[in-house]
């Protein structure tokens, strides 16, 4: 337990006092996008990593909070945190109630639903122009404001998103750490077994599932203060495919390897701009390589991969000591 | 003997300082010619915002294209007074996030003094607050007429809006006593911005529209949406979308027999749409810039000569000819080009400069920015082509 | 009647479109019966079949047919290559892995087919001219006749093949049981290769029959895929009539709801009978039931 308490507060220190050392450069209207992407990663790895639900249609809780803070606040001038709290409020509705039906499926045939609610929704967003604005898209979304201080900068906006990363993280820890952890580790592991031995599996499932989504629609809502602009495009399939990389570059289970993933996926087209158009090949070849020789990601992949390291070296040496 | 070892030490020493002294100096005063050589030859940045990769790569790239060839071309012939312009360019692959963060990034960090793109309506809306709040001149290469109307302070657009395509196709409609009409449009940006300019501006034109369909952007089939048309009482159809979409319809609409005159938007103007289409493509009019035409407008046409030079120029660098979307970003260069030149290149210098453009001949037709218009050209700026024996024709 | 036309036209077109889905529904189909695995690349290789053909025949200027047989061959290689690769060193992994690793698979077979043949869109020629045949008042193109025949050749040799023919039953016991199938002699791994061999080439097939009509570029893999998906778990995986009916009743309704209710919501209309079927009937309508081993 003290050790989490250790790691969650070198994260959480390391996360406030970045951005003194990077001084407001561009890099943190990049880090913003980051900690967007890591609480969608840390939902996603909930499901996936944790109970072992395939999801492939996260992008669609994303758009939704996105869409119903965006429509509130830019159509019907509505307070952006009070959209927030619907927006919340609303998709974990959804997410229950879809859930439940949903959540009977298994391996394949859940991976497919999920893909299938996901196409709908995006849809569904592409199609009802007189409300979301349709494929052009919904602007003039307001930032966020707390009294006098209103988050329209890169710096105020890592703050803010930040801090909600913060509490995402430590909610998730905790949760994977207690005993409802447990129960979602058995059910990954063998779902009649965990019911024999007393665990609510269907309703466990459907609470889960809307823990995640409420998670993804908080990002979501978070997304359209921050940029003031979404459309559809930003919410379709291929996200979802991104945040299965994420969560399967940092590792299945591993909370902060879901931010180790988002930062990765988000930061590395940055820095390799020149490589643009190979990115889908890159994409395709980490998953396939990641899931072949790394299955638990870099956080545990990374260590394993140096303690081999280690133990062949040593090995070697004391070899050349014994000659 | 302890004397002469010390003595030694010490001159090796002080030998050894006197090379790294000299070797300091000499290296610092070529630091110092070259930087001040850079000083006096800084370049002009402009950033650039292309969909090079993504569904809309049918504009950026030709786009992209288009300004590196413009730029190398400037700098051949000596810059802008004096100095050398530098394109900055990022992939946004049709991503209005990307868009957004790459706009970030080109103020920054790469501190450029303008910025050229987005390809697409959606992109260049989300990029809009960016610019506006860092007060940084943007020349967008997308068409929705939102970008402009309202007008914004430090936006403006070389693509012609899609409300007047909507206009020419209106007009021609009236000439030829056509009253009812189907749309079938896209459901991407492009497609949706020209179904609402269709719907806004048919009253007003005497248009009254029967059917209004809609088809996916990957969609291979589109006979259900036209039988539904054939069902209705349009005199004429009118197909919103880009390539390859319109391309199925026009062979759907063959296929099924449909005799009804059928229009396009300017989203197809280009080679690519004869192509796909085949014989379909026979007759189908549709609004372009005159780029298409260009060889066979009349002499008198004041945008001839340009054409013509971006056609071969662009035949000669890529080895296809220039086009409609290319010319989007050609036209943003050149315009940036006068701009500067008429200034003294800095960002609130250029906007002012753009903003008083009168009368530039570019490939999209002729600009003329007002305070009120940044999006600077009317319904002239189309001509109505159709396709005859596999070639765009002018209609008269 | 103007209506009975309509609804004669809607329901051919659906029709054509349904033996599409069909065929790639069935490439589906044959890799989950020997291997229980769902290859989400199944898509890409529809695209590779148009994309490889249109290479041969007009880069490389061949004959027609020989850059078909040429197609399909590269297609059928590269599926074997995926499974040597990705699939068979992972075969006893969860369905999440192999979920993973085949949708890894079809970003990368797009990814390079982007980077060989570009982002543009090409029509290839019609096998039997563009002039379209009159059914009742109804329109229907050769092509599609081409589609509805190569359909039907495919479904019966899948009949012949995994019930009439040794390699056939051992595939299917391979997915039923294979533990017991290598106990009984069978090689499980060249089965599976085998089987992936199958869906390959058959996915190459329909790209080629398909690409006259719809035109082929590298994304064109992605939705056919997932239709085709549809269609499989709609009709049930476990006979080659019941996907072919999947796809079929997947076309037509697609097609109706288009023409009758709303053409912008024409997409989801595969998507919701699918989250509907999955819900309620989940082994498919013509699919028979399977048990889950604890």
């Amino acid at each position: 337990m003290k050790r989490e308490l250790m790691k969650f507060l070198v994260f959480a220190a390391a996360v406030l006092t970045a951005p003194l050392f990077l001084k407001g450069g561009y890099i943190v209207n990049v880090l913003v996008f980051v900690g967007i992407y890591t609480i969608l990663a840390v939902a996603l790895n909930l499901l996936l990593g944790l109970a072992g639900q395939i999801s492939l249609g996260q992008a669609a809780f994303f758009g939704l909070g996105a869409y119903i803070s965006g429509v509130l606040t830019a159509t019907y001038a509505a307070n952006p945190w009070v959209a927030m709290v619907i927006a919340v409020i609303a998709v974990g509705a959804i997410a229950f109630a879809l859930g439940f039906p949903i959540l009977k499926l298994k391996g394949h045939y859940l991976a497919m639903a999920t893909l299938g609610m996901g196409i709908i929704v995006y849809i569904i967003f592409n199609e009802t122009v007189d409300i979301t604005g349709g494929p052009s898209g919904l602007s003039g979304i307001p930032n966020l404001s707390i009294g006098g201080i209103v988050f329209n900068t890169d710096m105020k906006n890592y703050y803010l998103v930040w801090s909600f990363v913060i509490v995402t993280i430590l909610l998730s820890v905790n949760l994977s750490q207690s005993r409802i952890g447990r129960a979602l580790r058995a059910i990954h592991d063998s779902e009649v077994a965990a019911r024999i031995l007393g665990v609510n599996v269907r309703l466990l499932k459907v609470q889960i599932f809307t823990v995640s989504g409420i998670f993804s629609a908080l990002a979501g809502s978070l997304y359209a203060h921050t940029v003031q602009f979404i459309s559809p495009a930003s919410f379709g399939f291929n996200v979802s495919i991104e945040l299965l990389t994420m969560v399967i570059i940092g590792g299945l289970g591993s909370i902060y390897g879901s931010f180790l993933g988002a930062a990765i996926l988000t930061l590395l087209p940055e820095l390799f701009r020149t490589f643009q158009d190979y990115d889908i090949v890159v994409y395709g070849t980490v998953l396939i390589v990641m899931t072949m020789f790394m299955p638990g990601g870099l956080v545990r992949g990374v260590p394993l991969l140096a303690r081999s390291l280690l133990v062949r070296v040593k090995a070697g040496l004391s070899s050349e000591k014994s000659v | 003997m302890g004397g002469l070892q010390r003595n030694d030490k010490f001159i090796r020493r002080y030998n050894m300082l006197k090379k790294i002294i000299i070797k300091s100096i000499c290296i610092f005063s070529l630091l110092l010619v070259f930087t001040v050589n850079s000083w006096s030859q800084e370049p002009i940045k402009i950033g650039g915002l292309f969909a090079v990769t993504g569904p809309p790569s049918f504009l950026g790239e030709p786009e992209r294209n288009t300004a590196n060839m413009m730029v190398d071309q400037i700098n051949k012939t000596g810059g802008i007074k004096g100095r050398k312009l530098k394109l900055v360019f990022y992939d946004t692959q049709g991503d209005a996030t990307k868009a957004v963060q790459a706009a970030t990034r080109l103020i920054k960090e790469d501190r450029v003094s303008a910025i050229i793109g987005p390809s697409t309506t959606g992109e260049t809306m989300a990029v809009i607050p960016v610019v506006e709040n860092a007060g940084i001149p943007l020349i967008s290469c997308a068409a929705g007429i939102k970008i402009t109307e309202p007008v914004k302070k430090w936006v403006f657009k070389t693509a012609q809006n899609d409300s007047l395509a909507v206009e020419r196709i209106y007009d021609h409609l009236r000439k030829r006593n056509l009253h009812s009409v189907a749309i079938l449009t896209v459901s991407d940006g492009f497609g949706a911005s020209g179904r609402e300019q269709l719907k806004l501006r048919a009253r007003d034109s005497g248009i009254t529209i029967v059917a209004d369909e809609i088809y996916g952007p990957n969609d291979t089939d589109m006979t259900a949406q036209l039988v539904k048309i054939r069902g209705s009482k349009a005199q004429a159809i009118i197909c919103w979308g880009t390539n390859p979409g319109p391309a199925k319809v026009a062979r759907n609409a063959k296929q099924l027999g449909l005799s009804l005159p059928l229009y396009m938007s300017h989203g197809v103007s280009s080679k690519k749409f004869i192509e796909l289409a085949g014989d379909a493509a026979e007759g189908i009019t549709l609004p372009s810039g005159r780029v298409i035409v260009a060889n066979v407008l009349a002499k008198s046409d004041p945008q001839k000569k340009s054409l013509l030079a971006f056609v071969n120029d662009y035949k000669n660098h890529y080895r296809v000819e220039g086009d409609h979307f290319g010319g989007h970003a050609w036209d943003a260069v050149m315009l940036l080009k006068s701009a500067i030149e008429r200034g003294d290149g800095s960002p609130a210098s250029i906007r002012n400069e753009l903003e008083n453009t009168r009368n530039f001949k570019g490939i999209g037709g002729i600009f003329n920015f007002t305070p009120q218009d940044h999006a600077g050209l009317t319904k002239d700026a189309f001509v109505l082509v159709t396709v005859k024996n596999r070639e765009w024709m002018l209609v008269k | 009647m103007e209506l009975i036309e309509q609804l004669l036209q809607y329901t051919l077109s659906g029709l054509s479109t349904g033996a599409i889905y069909a065929l790639i529904g069935l490439g589906f189909a044959i890799i989950y019966n020997s291997t229980s695995i769902i290859n989400f690349a199944q898509g890409e290789f529809v695209m590779l079949g148009g994309m490889l053909t249109l290479f041969f025949h007009v880069t490389l200027g061949l004959y027609l047919p020989l850059a078909v047989v040429l197609a399909i061959a590269a297609a059928t290689a590269v599926g074997a290559l995926f499974e040597r690769l990705a699939i068979s060193p992972l075969k006893d992994a969860e369905p999440i892995i192999l979920v993973i690793i085949t949708i890894g698979g079809s970003i990368l077979i797009r990814g390079v087919a982007m980077l060989l043949w570009g982002k543009d869109t090409h029509a290839l020629p019609m096998f039997s001219g563009d002039d379209p045949i009159i059914l009742l008042g109804a329109a229907i193109m050769p092509q599609n006749i081409w589609i509805f025949g190569v359909t039907l050749i495919i479904i019966t040799a899948n009949r012949l093949f995994f019930h009439h023919s040794v390699s056939g039953k051992a595939m299917r016991a391979c997915s039923f049981n294979r533990i017991a199938s290598r106990l009984v002699g069978i090689d499980v791994k060249r089965m599976i290769l085998f089987s992936f061999i199958i869906s390959s080439a058959m996915g190459a097939v329909a790209g080629i029959i398909i690409a006259p009509l719809t035109m082929t570029s590298y994304d064109v893999g992605v939705m056919l895929g997932l239709k085709g998906f549809c269609a499989a778990i709609i009709g049930g995986m476990s006979t080659g009539m019941g996907t072919v009916a999947g796809g079929l009743i997947v076309g037509v309704l697609e097609s109706l709801g288009a023409g009758l209710i709303s053409s912008g919501y024409k997409d989801a209309i595969a998507f919701i009978i699918l989250l509907v079927i999955l819900l309620i009937r989940p082994q498919g309508l013509f699919g028979k039931g399977e048990a889950e081993r604890v």
